[in-house]
């Protein structure tokens, strides 16, 4: 189970929503080991395409160095389908390379409401798991 | 001649846990043989049948991206740091 709280889940939607009908992708880091996800950081689409992601090569080891330095591992890799359902797709299972990751995935294909999955993907295996949505952490 | 080799999280299967190693070699190419001598199975994971680098890694030499450098051929001195990372990337597609 993902368990977040409602400021960073509202976070998240609202990145995918600003960049729709482009993809945007992002992470929430979290103590090494704690399964929290506290802090949110938004990336860059360096694609800027409405059916692909990626980080860019040089913020994504600036990312990397800033996790190490903090002690800290991306609890949640979050991205956008902008135009199908919140389902991770072949693309998305061949590139998932983080196993102790929440892969959370937010639709933003209708208007009115946003999709929000959260998945584990180990060795190609993806398993949905619900999402708790919290006040705060306790 | 030690170069550190920094390893993310996926592969440290194939370095009993351990966060860095150190790997010997005058290009990418070679140290990636090095490593793959005393971690085996990690050269797998980073190559191609093809021979060529994966699209799902990075391998940055002292910060550099080596897509930019030369990819396996980047050459490499002693006391070089060399980072590997996963791609972090996907699609609707």
């Amino acid at each position: 189970m993902l368990t977040i709280d409602q400021a960073t889940y509202d976070a998240i939607v609202a990145h995918a929503r600003r960049d729709h009908p482009d993809e945007a992708c992002g992470i929430v880091a979290g103590p090494e080991g704690s399964d929290r996800p506290a802090r949110f950081v938004p990336m860059l689409n360096a694609a800027r395409s409405p059916t692909f992601y990626e980080f860019d090569s040089a913020d994504l080891l600036q990312l990397y160095k800033e996790l190490d330095a903090n002690d800290e591992e991306p609890v949640v890799v979050y991205h956008s389908h902008t135009a199908t359902e919140a389902y991770p797709s072949r693309t998305d299972i061949s590139y998932a390379s983080e196993p102790n990751a929440h892969y959370v995935l937010v639709s933003t294909r209708s208007e009115g409401e946003t999709e929000f999955r959260s998945y584990r993907i180990v060795d190609g295996v993806v398993t949905e798991e619900p999402v708790e949505v919290v006040a705060s952490y306790a | 001649m030690a170069i550190e080799v920094k390893i993310p999280t996926i592969l440290r299967t194939y370095t009993d846990g351990a966060k860095a190693v150190d790997g010997a070699g005058e290009t990418l190419s070679a140290l990636i043989d090095n490593l793959d001598g005393s971690h085996p199975g990690l050269k797998g994971r980073l190559i191609t049948d093809e021979g060529s680098l994966h699209r799902f890694v990075n391998v940055y030499v002292n910060d550099e991206d080596v897509r930019f450098t030369g990819s396996l051929e980047t050459t490499l001195k002693d006391g070089d740091s060399v980072t590997i990372l996963p791609a972090v990337a996907g699609g609707s597609r």
